[in-house]
């Protein structure tokens, strides 16, 4: 899968996280957005268009979840590998899905709280879905130290430097259940966390991933149109640049 | 403390589709109706900003919060039931309009062969056609008998179709507006269905073609394509649904009246009748008891079958014994259907929740089943309802659901794959059921309902036949690969399938057969009336709402003939 070279995503996520971890003081600020721009401007055809706007998106961003650097970049460099940067266009991290996701932890995604959470707990049958007592928040959590301890006790290094093919057998090994979790199956946090990567990646930007709407360019989707009423009959396949709602005020 | 308030003379519980045509038929009729919905106010001025996969799509917003209330599910009476923690395959709502705020907007009657299924296949198939372990009964009204209900629920809803389909059941008029915009996408697969020898139509939409305004004076919009129906409210009033239509309609005779945070917990019966609801304001916690000559359950299948089973109203069903009716006939849908991968882009992110063609040549008995393991079918279509990009992340089979290779399908594919599939007929079968659950309760004290359900023999037959025949018109419309959908085994409530739940207080000829008359009257209390999908006898292969809202108008008028005379309609 990952013919990537070495640590690729962690070089281009500290460009991000340096715009946004909240050290955003004075004259460093510029360099750092004008390094952020341009590692999206490659695959961005209204670049010059929409480029002050995210300059505005990237200043506003910052962790409400995690509360160190480490975890954080586990969890970016993980969803990179699920939606890696390729030449169609940006992965996860530029994407700014790493914290789309800790953003969401912070709110009512992460507590759970639209979701049946009485007692008594069971593990029950697959067919009968999720039944653990944790929140989401609870699971990424501990989901993100099980990554770390994967890659010590597998390749003596943190999930962050290892190399993408190890951090996808460490992945997979999730993916398969194959990793001790409490209170969950690794494989239900596996899903969990593909499920938001790609939430991430293709969410209309106001909820601070799809950086600049690459995720929805990438794939032709225009985002929020108020009406396709006059060109519904053609049988023309239409190329529409994308909108957000927060075009909207 | 428990408040008791002033008699009305009829009491709704819930205010969507069904609620909200009792209440426009009674007041209309002089009736005073109170409304109890236990989620809140909305309406098209709340939808301005509702292009939002992720807020409405993926995390639900318009849906029922499960804190408060689930359901628990097993597959079968040897497994301990859990509750259904997380939405997923289906989506229960809340608040005014009820699922008719969020729904596409697919609206068919039930053909004549449902209402009489059992008569019919009987005469056709001989009687054991399906095992003892099926339910097979006719529904105590024939499809004629209900087609002026059906006729006034199109022209209430305005309704755009086309009358040429062969299959289905006579009108006694025609569509109010004339169908929708005939697509690139539609016309490849009308083209396909034709050329199979099969007879494509337009589906019968309540995302109108046109403005309309309805009988009682309401105004519905033109559809504007935007791709954003199921699941979403329509910020244009194109779609149509209860907030548009009915509630205002009743509201405007000033005697209606729609409680909000109104959580129904008990119908109260004394002797033979019922006397009234007891509600608790969810806001404050304070209890009322609202006392009515008329009570109307007219919420989802499982709460009108939950607040009947709490309420000791009617006899629970045993499938031990196959005695009692209450929780009985429980059914789903099932989903038939194949995938094309295509080398040209169409505009899959463009449509409307009912833009689509479709062919009822395998529904109902259109075909011969005699040499077949089943009964019934589905109805067979392609609809652009606006394919968005979380939830759609197509790949060709055996690739890896992440990482390089499913992100570059996955983007390629996302405007280059159509399907065509079926809402496959689901059979009553006597080991699919809904009871209260003995562990669990809700935010208020009430035990869970309890719904254990698997998918029978029957179904999987049904499945694999309607997915081969979808298979074969995807490849008529020229798809470079065509993957059918795969076998199904056993029911998962975790991937999102169908909010088409039908069954539990089902309607029939006799009070042995039944919960309810062809009034949809309760046999056991005259003036209690309950209504929904859940009166049906089991599920056709169509969306249930053209039926639900028949049945509604059906039961309206069965009020106002109670409220005259009193004593058993039938």
């Amino acid at each position: 899968m990952a013919k990537k070279t070495k640590n690729f995503s962690r070089r281009d996520f500290l460009k991000t996280s340096g715009v946004a971890t909240g050290a955003l003081i004075g004259g460093s600020l510029l360099g750092g957005l004008i390094g952020y721009n341009a590692n999206n401007s490659k695959t961005s055809p209204t670049e010059t268009k929409s480029g002050e706007h995210k300059q505005e998106a990237a200043l506003n961003k910052g962790r409400m979840f995690f509360t160190n650097d480490r975890e954080f970049q586990i969890l970016a460099n993980a969803t990179e590998r699920i939606f890696p940067k390729d030449d169609l266009g940006p992965g996860a991290i530029d994407l700014g899905v790493p914290y789309f996701i800790d953003n969401q932890l912070a709110g009512q995604y992460g507590s759970n709280s639209k979701e049946y959470m009485q007692g008594p707990f069971a593990s029950g049958a697959p067919t009968q879905g999720y039944q653990s007592n944790l929140t989401r928040a609870e699971i990424f959590k501990q989901a993100v130290a099980k990554l770390e301890s994967e890659a010590q006790t597998r390749f003596k290094n943190g999930f962050s430097k290892i190399e993408a093919e190890q951090m996808d057998e460490i992945l997979t090994a999730f993916q398969k259940d194959e990793v001790p979790m409490k209170g969950v199956s690794s494989a239900f946090f596996f899903r969990l966390l593909r499920a938001a990567t790609l939430e991430g990646a293709y969410a209309d930007p106001i909820y601070n991933g799809n950086n600049n709407m690459d995720g929805w360019r990438m794939k032709g989707f225009p985002g929020h149109q108020a009406a396709y009423i006059n060109v519904i009959e053609s049988d023309e396949f239409q190329k529409i640049e994308p909108k957000s709602i927060g075009s909207m005020h | 403390m428990v408040k008791t308030l002033p008699k009305v003379d009829v009491v709704t519980v819930g205010v969507g589709w069904t609620g909200g045509i009792i209440a426009a038929e009674c007041t209309k009729a002089g009736l005073k109706v109170v409304g109890l919905e236990r989620g809140q106010e909305r309406g098209t001025e709340d939808f301005s900003m509702v292009h939002d996969e992720y807020r409405y799509a993926i995390r639900y917003e318009l849906m029922q919060n499960l804190s408060k209330e689930t359901i628990t599910f097993r597959n079968n009476r040897k497994m301990p039931a859990l509750p259904m923690r997380q939405m997923g395959s289906f989506l229960l709502g809340e608040g005014l309009g009820g699922s008719g705020t969020h729904w596409n907007g697919q609206t068919w009657r039930f053909l004549p062969y449902d209402f009489q299924i059992k008569t019919m296949t009987e005469k056709k198939y001989g009687p054991n056609k399906l095992s003892n372990d099926y339910i097979l009964q006719d529904w105590g009204l024939t499809y004629d008998q209900l087609e002026p209900y059906f006729d006034k629920f199109e022209k209430t809803a305005g309704i755009s179709g086309e009358n040429n389909n062969p299959h289905w059941g006579e009108r006694s008029s025609d569509y109010p507006t004339p169908p929708m915009k005939k697509t690139h996408i539609l016309k490849k697969f009308e083209s396909a269905a034709t050329k199979l020898g099969y007879h494509p139509f337009m589906m019968p939409s309540a995302n109108l073609s046109e403005p309309y305004t309805n009988p009682d004076g309401a105004q519905i919009n033109a559809c504007q394509y935007c791709g954003f129906c199921e699941r979403f409210g329509c910020e244009y009033g194109a779609k149509t649904s209860p907030e548009v239509t009915v509630v205002p309609t009743a509201r405007k005779t000033g005697k209606f009246d729609v409680r909000f945070h109104a959580n129904v917990v008990e119908v109260l019966k004394s002797g033979n009748k019922v006397t009234g609801v007891r509600y608790v304001d969810t806001l404050t916690g304070e209890e009322f008891i609202q006392p009515a000559e008329v009570v109307v359950l007219t919420s989802y299948v499982f709460n009108n079958t939950k607040l009947l089973m709490v309420s000791k109203i009617g006899e629970q069903y045993n499938p031990d014994t196959g005695k009692g009716t209450l929780g009985r006939n429980y059914c789903y849908q099932i989903l038939p259907g194949a995938t094309g991968f295509f080398d040209d882009q169409y505009n899959t992110f463009m449509g409307a929740g009912a833009l689509g063609m479709a062919i009822d040549d395998f529904n109902g008995d259109s075909f011969d089943h005699s040499n077949l393991d089943f009964i019934h079918g589905g109805n067979i279509s392609i609809t652009q309802t606006g394919s968005r990009p979380i939830a759609s992340n197509v790949a060709l089979p055996d690739t890896p659901t992440w990482g390089a290779e499913f992100k570059k399908q996955s983007i390629h594919n996302f405007t280059r794959t159509l399907s065509v599939g079926a809402q496959g007929a689901s059979i009553s079968h006597k080991e699919n059921y809904l009871s209260l659950d003995g562990t669990y309760k809700d935010a208020y004290g009430v035990p869970l309902l309890q719904l254990t359900y698997n998918f029978t023999k029957q179904d999987i037959a049904l499945h694999k036949f309607i997915s081969e025949k979808s298979g074969e018109i995807m490849k008529e419309m020229g798809a470079k690969t065509v993957v059918n959908r795969g076998a199904i085994d056993q029911y998962d409530i975790v991937p999102y399938q169908t909010t088409h739940n039908t069954g539990g207080t089902v309607m029939s000829l006799t009070p042995e057969e039944g919960v309810v008359n062809n009034y949809l009257q309760h046999w056991d209390a005259e003036n209690l009336f309950v209504v929904g999908a859940g009166n049906f006898a089991h599920n056709g292969g169509y969306n249930p709402t053209g039926t639900v809202g028949a049945l509604a108008y059906r039961a309206a008028e069965g009020v106002i003939k109670y409220s005259k005379t009193s004593g058993s309609l039938v």
